[in-house]
């Protein structure tokens, strides 16, 4: 795509850029440049239920409890009583021992991995343009979030205070 | 609008308006973005230059052109007064009808860019193929589908029934909304903002009985869930329409299943 190669005014309009007039002409036009994927009458009407329709729904309804939940949580880790001084082994071992914040972090935990990794859900489906790609991208997508999210979980759940 | 200036040029003729009104002719330049299967397999910018009166449309420096300095140049237009929807193309960036354009509002002191709209094949210059963007349209049924016995009569409708879609009748189908989707931009699968403004425009007539059916459609994967709520199709659409609203509706309405 060159800005510059036929700057013609008026007067000079007709004539045709020249380097590649041996190339393609009426019998032997160039290829059109298709966008990546479009529709057609044979486009899979695909009906997935109601799936895309609750990670819409679980988006907001995700958002909303998030913004609680990490407000919340940065307020407590970071401002309030000393802010981020306080945080240590001690801390989090004392926290934890409530099943109060224990539910509370296994939410923010959850909610966060899901609401994160649907968020790049829809932008690999929007921006990945051949089907190969898209999927082995979903699928390192999935197999991060599901680590994750055990890892996290079992972490929460099997924490030992009297480590040492 | 267009009509004033169309008349004005009728009657003074070309001739008589560059003689007598030369002082209020400006010189613009157009940069079109052109593409000829049969000359080269890339696109490329040609600027043309021309005086023009700054209170025509940019599809009159189209005519300018084509009638006078270079007759390759390829695009559509029909009614040339905000009709037919032939004539979306995107100028100075933004999708836009060539023919409710003024020159005078897009800033002609710096050279004035048009290419065809984005996200549909082009075919030549400015002419693209627009089988895709039906296709999506084809599919959302747009047409009355009822039950029963045809009336004798019309099909009665409220003024308040009518007022709930009054928005999407505005449609002419240019697909400047659906050319200015950035999802659309990236998989062409998505229905696109025209095609569920035309589902919108049914589905909340009360005189339609398919709006379970249309909202079936639209719930697939490649339906309004994949809306990202840029509003580029609202800042788009030439005819007013609060495409992006009309969206929000169809999601509402599956979501609450009632419209
Ligand atoms: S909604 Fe507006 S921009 Fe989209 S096709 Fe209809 S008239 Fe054109
Ligand atoms: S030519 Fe018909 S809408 Fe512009």
């Amino acid at each position: 795509m060159s800005t510059t190669e036929t700057t013609e005014t008026a007067n000079g309009a007709a004539t045709e850029p020249t380097d590649d007039v041996a190339l393609f002409d009426v019998d032997h036009p160039a290829p059109v440049i298709e966008p990546p994927r479009k529709r057609t009458a044979k486009t899979p009407k695909a009906s997935r239920g109601n799936f895309e329709m609750q990670t819409w729904l679980f988006m907001r309804l995700s958002g909303i409890v998030l913004v609680v939940l990490v407000l919340g949580h940065l307020l407590i880790q970071l401002v309030l009583d000393g802010g981020v001084s306080k945080i240590g082994f001690a801390f989090v071992a004392g926290r934890w021992a409530s099943p109060f914040w224990q539910v509370w972090d296994l939410a923010m935990l959850w909610l966060a991995m899901l609401h994160g990794a649907n968020g790049l859900r829809t932008v690999i489906n929007d921006y990945a343009e051949r089907d190969n790609t898209r999927f082995w991208l979903k699928m390192l997508l999935y197999v991060a979030t599901v680590f994750t999210v055990l890892l996290g979980t079992l972490v929460i759940f099997t924490f030992d205070p009297n480590i040492r | 609008m267009g009509t004033a200036t169309l008349e004005k040029n009728d009657s003074a003729g070309p001739v008589d308006s560059a003689e007598n009104s030369a002082s209020h002719l400006i010189t613009v330049t157009l940069r079109i973005r052109r593409f000829n299967p049969e000359v080269s397999d890339e696109p490329q910018w040609q600027d043309f230059t021309l005086e023009i009166d700054p209170k025509e449309r940019v599809l009159d420096a189209l005519h300018k052109i084509k009638w006078e300095i270079d007759g390759t140049l390829t695009f559509r237009r029909s009614c040339a007064h905000g009709i037919c929807g032939s004539d979306a193309m995107r100028i100075n960036g933004r999708n836009r009808l060539a023919c409710k354009t003024l020159i005078k509002d897009i800033g002609p002191d710096k050279p004035i860019t048009v290419e065809a709209i984005k996200g549909l094949t082009v075919l030549k210059d400015l002419v693209v193929d627009m089988d895709p963007f039906f296709q999506a349209y084809r599919d959302v049924m747009p047409f009355l589908i009822t039950s029963g016995n045809e009336p004798t009569r019309e099909r009665y409708q409220s003024a308040e029934d009518r007022e709930r879609f009054d928005d999407t009748t505005k449609c002419i189908l240019c697909a400047a909304c659906t050319s200015s989707c950035p999802v659309f931009w990236n998989d062409g699968q998505y229905f696109g903002p025209a095609a569920i403004v035309n589902a919108h425009r049914f589905i909340f007539d009360s005189r339609d009985e398919a709006g379970e059916q249309r909202l079936e459609i639209l719930n697939d994967k490649d339906g309004v869930w994949r809306c990202r709520t840029t509003f580029n199709c609202t800042d788009a659409c030439p005819r007013g329409i609060e495409v992006t609203k009309a969206i929000q509706e169809v999601k509402r309405a599956l979501i609450t299943r009632r419209f």
